[in-house]
């Protein structure tokens, strides 16, 4: 039987979160959270006889973004209307660029299955968002905070050919926005929005068929799911010997499945034609180079340094850069004098198991980066010992407090102290003097055994070293005599 | 003495200066002649009186204060499609309809930064559609001299106030002709701008690539002193040009020596009225009387300037007007779909003119059209623009009829818009090439109605044209005449 595989293309749209809007001076704020009305002015709300004026932070946003995808910068750049009737679209027309985009021709390489894939980036361009119309009963209000918060279309090949691509890319392209500071990457505020375009063939065929656009997903997990769920429906239907028809569908979030929003018979004509507001904005190769100079470090190198300098694993250095609150974390850690692969270790072990149990991000763990650094010097100076120190990190996780202050609060500090241990392990061998016994006529293996009664004595708080060491002597002068 | 609404912005200005007349005085004098002959004339769509006193006072105490300037405390009147803020501003629409701006145009803050007092509001064609003032939704303005003919359009509304002296001065907007046109047709001067050369913020876009505001006057030294007020880059309006201005007032001679001016050969059509080529011919010779040197040039792609504009102007109109939605401001017509709000509300707040337009432009820019209308007529404008571009290679400014006829009569258009649209055939190419134009008075037919020689200058050279109008009207007695009105 026929093998399938989807073609798979995705648009997202990010919001640049600028100082001010696209076209005016209103600020850009969290529109999950404003009340409603509150950041607009003449302009976004596209009273007559209003101009827009390009926000020059958005263009440099959008260059950086570009240059980060590898994209051609384009010189000219044009602005075009792109019509059609909504409430949360007040002039009418979005202000968007078609024949012109920023960027184009560019790239983003995924790590899939211990395999890097490469993507093509079709294109990147600026538009303004739309706000938001809210439906209560009968009735429907509009919010135009969000109105005109500039965006940016990235527009990438029919390039990935499984739902894990699909994952990889949208996780990729949320963190080199994050490292870049253009998009803030939460995706519950709305800031990130995806389209994915999905076809099917044969596998290993390059013909491209037929294909559905689905719309309006707000999560890369409904992304996953949607995507998954319209693969499925496509190869079920061209098995059963159906036809993939050009539509535009949505994703039902309850039933996990794609519907149907219209067909391309139906399709808008968005009548595009050139802004004669805004004449052709002209980028500057000099500004182009002296944005590309304050570029910071992205994922990839990143990742490429803490391998070939910090000698970290690839599977290690690979989860810290995939998040850029987790690489800064980790970065910060590293400023006092410490072994970078023990921190890698603890944070990649430890805390990401305790945030995932808690489900909290990075962000707000009560445990900085100094404070892990504290810790791990604890287990050095052998203070604590390793199983201790977890405790100890559960404890600092919890209560935010220092793991200095939870050792001594909790009297969990180390017993290294030769003559208290030599009291203990006296002890121990007084009150079993039958596998010292068996211990001495030949049975080896029952000195673990000790050993372990003389960490249950402590509480597992003994220098493991120095009890070995002491117990040995013990047992040895005990065979002397 | 003259009666006070006579003066000139200079005249009066002298006045004020040497405080032989208040600005309030001189504001009551147009208010009480705007009580007497605006319910005939009906070019205010709102007078806002009580307003206009406080202005006037305020200018006043400004020059008690030490204050002077050639616009303080001069009444003016401003064209509806221009936003004032807390004043209703309708561009002439339904769908419009007690609409306060929460914002003013550029182009007024700086007529009351520099002490201007606004006398009202004046009536337009819907939209700045139009070439008559007939299609306004708030009934027709009447020529101050011949009420039963149309002042022109569409800012015949400022034109007939500043005709009726029922202001110093007015601002309009011009489009295709919206300015020059109905200052021929009223027998006063109208200038408009190069495309850039004013903003546009406040001003309600109908094309946003060809509209420009500009002043009408009863003198070209008026026009001069209220064009340096208005022009300028503003940060608000991206097509506004970062040019310094000049001191239009200084650019004004008397003679025309070494003036190069073009006659060009395609502006004499037929269909012209015999009347007006006479008597612009007249005035061309004129010109020459006054030192200029006459040449004929041509224009070639003249004939396609019509065609180009109701491709080019409808398909912008198209996308300008989306916003009259009855969503955030105007009336509503509450249907039982969003569609059908959307539909109706469109219906009955637009008129017929302004519905045809948004049709003819939203068939140019539809898929499948665009190429062979709106992209095809972008190319042809480029061409019309060269065509200017290689006449000012040879001359300095380019003199023919601002309208092909004198004002006609109310209602003998308005079924046929194809004629309608000709009453522009001389003013709109200038609109695609983005230069700059005049109409100053030059004559008056045997039915004594006025005519207007129009004097075009290449991009930013309203100097030229200002020096030429200027030496011309100086030579001449037409700017003197004034209709006769009674209440
Ligand atoms: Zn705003």
């Amino acid at each position: 039987m026929t093998q399938y595989e989807p073609v798979i293309g995705l648009e997202v749209h990010a919001e640049m979160l600028t100082e001010s809007k696209m076209f005016c001076a209103c600020p850009v704020v969290d529109s999950t959270e404003a009340p409603p009305n509150t950041t607009v002015c003449p302009v976004c709300t596209a009273q007559p006889g209003v101009l827009p004026v390009i926000n020059r932070q958005a263009v440099e946003y959008g260059i950086k973004v570009g240059l980060a995808l590898n994209c051609t910068i384009n010189e000219f750049n044009q602005f075009a209307r792109k019509s059609y009737f909504y409430p949360d679209l007040p002039k009418g027309y979005q202000i968007s660029q078609y024949e012109h985009p920023l960027a184009s021709n560019g790239w983003l390489d995924i790590d899939v299955d211990d395999e890097t894939r490469r993507i093509g980036i079709t294109r990147a361009h600026l538009e303004e968002d739309t706000g938001k119309n809210i439906h209560m009963g009968s009735s429907s209000l509009v919010d135009l905070n969000r109105a005109g918060v500039p965006l940016l279309e990235i527009v990438s090949e029919p390039d990935m050919r499984s739902v894990e691509e699909v994952e990889a890319y949208a996780r990729k392209l949320r963190a080199i926005l994050v490292y870049l500071g253009v998009n803030h990457g939460d995706m519950s505020k709305g800031v990130l929005r995806f389209e994915a375009n999905i076809s099917v063939r044969p596998t290993g065929s390059d013909e491209m068929n037929t294909r559905t656009e689905i719309k309006n997903l707000n999560s890369i997990r409904s992304l996953v799911r949607a995507s998954q769920y319209e693969i499925a429906r496509q190869i079920k239907l061209v098995e059963s010997g159906g036809q993939v028809i050009q539509q535009t569908m949505g994703f039902n979030e309850e039933s996990g499945k794609t519907t149907v929003q219209r067909s391309k018979e139906y399709a808008d004509d968005y009548r595009y034609f050139p802004e004669p507001d805004l004449p052709p904005l002209n980028i500057d190769r000099a500004w182009v180079a002296a944005i590309e100079k304050t570029l910071p470090e992205l994922p990839d190198a990143k990742r490429e340094r803490f391998i070939d300098e910090l000698g970290l694993s690839v599977q290690d250095a690979g989860v810290l850069v995939a998040d850029k609150a987790t690489a800064e974390y980790f970065e910060a850690a590293l400023k006092a004098d410490v072994d970078a692969k023990t921190v890698a270790n603890w944070v990649t072990g430890e805390l990401f198991r305790l945030m995932n149990a808690a489900g909290v991000e990075i962000e707000q763990v009560k445990v900085t980066p100094e404070a892990l650094v504290d810790l791990i010097k604890l287990v050095e100076a052998e203070t604590i010992n390793n199983n201790t120190a977890k405790e100890v990190l559960e404890a600092m996780f919890e209560t935010g407090h220092s793991a200095g202050e939870i050792v001594k609060e909790q009297g969990l500090a180390q017993i290294s102290d030769s003559s208290a241990l030599e009291a203990i392990i006296e002890q121990v061998l007084e009150a079993n003097p039958e596998p010292v016994e068996k211990y001495l006529g030949g049975k080896e293996g029952l000195f673990g055994w000790l050993v372990g009664q003389v960490m249950k004595e402590t509480r597992g708080q003994a220098n493991a070293t120095v009890v070995n060491q002491i117990m040995r002597e013990r047992l040895e002068g005990m065979r002397k005599a | 003495m003259t009666e006070l609404t006579e003066l000139t912005i200079h005249e009066a200005y002298a006045l004020l200066k040497k405080g032989e007349l208040s600005s309030v005085d001189l504001t009551q004098a147009y208010l009480d002649r705007i009580d007497v002959l605006d319910g005939r004339l009906h070019a205010y769509l709102a007078v806002t009186s009580d307003e206009t006193l406080e202005q006037a006072r305020r200018a006043d105490e400004r020059r008690a204060k030490g204050e002077d300037d050639p616009l303080l405390g001069i009444p003016v009147a401003y064209k509806d499609v221009l936003c004032t803020q807390g004043v209703e501003t309708t561009c002439g629409s339904k769908i419009l309809a007690g609409y306060k701006p929460p914002y003013t145009a550029t182009a007024i803050d700086k007529m009351e930064a520099r002490g201007a007092v606004m006398l009202g509001k004046t009536n337009m064609d819907e939209f700045a559609m139009g070439s008559s003032t007939e299609n306004s939704g708030y009934g027709v303005t009447r020529n101050p001299w011949d009420t039963e003919r149309v002042p022109g359009g569409s800012s015949g509304g400022s034109a007939a106030a500043v005709a009726a002296q029922m202001a110093t001065a007015a601002l309009g907007s011009d489009t295709g002709g919206s300015i020059r046109q109905p200052a021929s047709l009223c027998g006063v001067v109208g200038l408009k701008p190069s495309y850039g050369r004013v903003s546009r913020y406040g001003l309600v876009a109908y094309a946003s690539s060809l509209d420009q505001i500009g002043p009408f006057s009863r003198s070209v030294a008026d026009a001069a002193v209220l064009l340096g007020a208005i022009a300028g880059h503003d940060p608000q309006d991206s097509t506004s040009v970062d040019m310094p201005v000049p001191d239009y007032i200084a650019a004004l001679t008397s003679d025309l020596k070494g003036v190069k001016v073009g006659v060009p050969k395609e502006y004499f059509i037929e269909g012209i009225d015999p009347a007006v080529e006479r008597i612009v011919r007249a005035a061309i010779d004129q010109l020459k009387e006054l030192g200029a040197t006459v040449q004929e040039v041509s224009l070639p792609h003249t004939d396609m300037a019509l065609p180009v504009y109701y491709l080019i102007a409808p398909a912008e109109a198209s996308a300008n007007l989306a916003r009259f939605d009855g969503i955030r401001y105007g009336p509503r017509e509450q249907g039982d779909t969003l569609w059908d709000t959307y539909c109706q509300t469109r219906e009955a707040g637009f008129g017929p003119e302004v519905k045809r337009r948004i049709m003819l432009g939203t068939y140019a820019l539809s898929a499948g059209y665009y190429d062979a209308y709106y992209l095809k007529a972008q190319k042809v404008r480029t061409l019309i623009k060269q065509d200017f571009d290689a006449a000012f290679e040879d001359v300095d400014v380019i003199a023919c009829p601002a309208s092909p006829t004198t004002a006609f009569r109310i209602g003998e258009k308005v079924d046929d818009p194809l004629q309608m649209y000709l009453s522009d055939v001389f003013t709109l190419a200038l609109n695609l090439a983005g230069n700059c134009g005049i109409s100053v008075p030059c004559g008056f037919d045997d039915d004594n109605l006025p005519v207007g020689l129009q004097l075009v200058g290449p991009a930013f050279g309203e100097e030229r044209i200002l020096r030429a109008a200027h030496a011309y009207e100086q030579a001449t007695e037409w700017h003197k005449r004034v209709p006769v009105l009674s209440g």
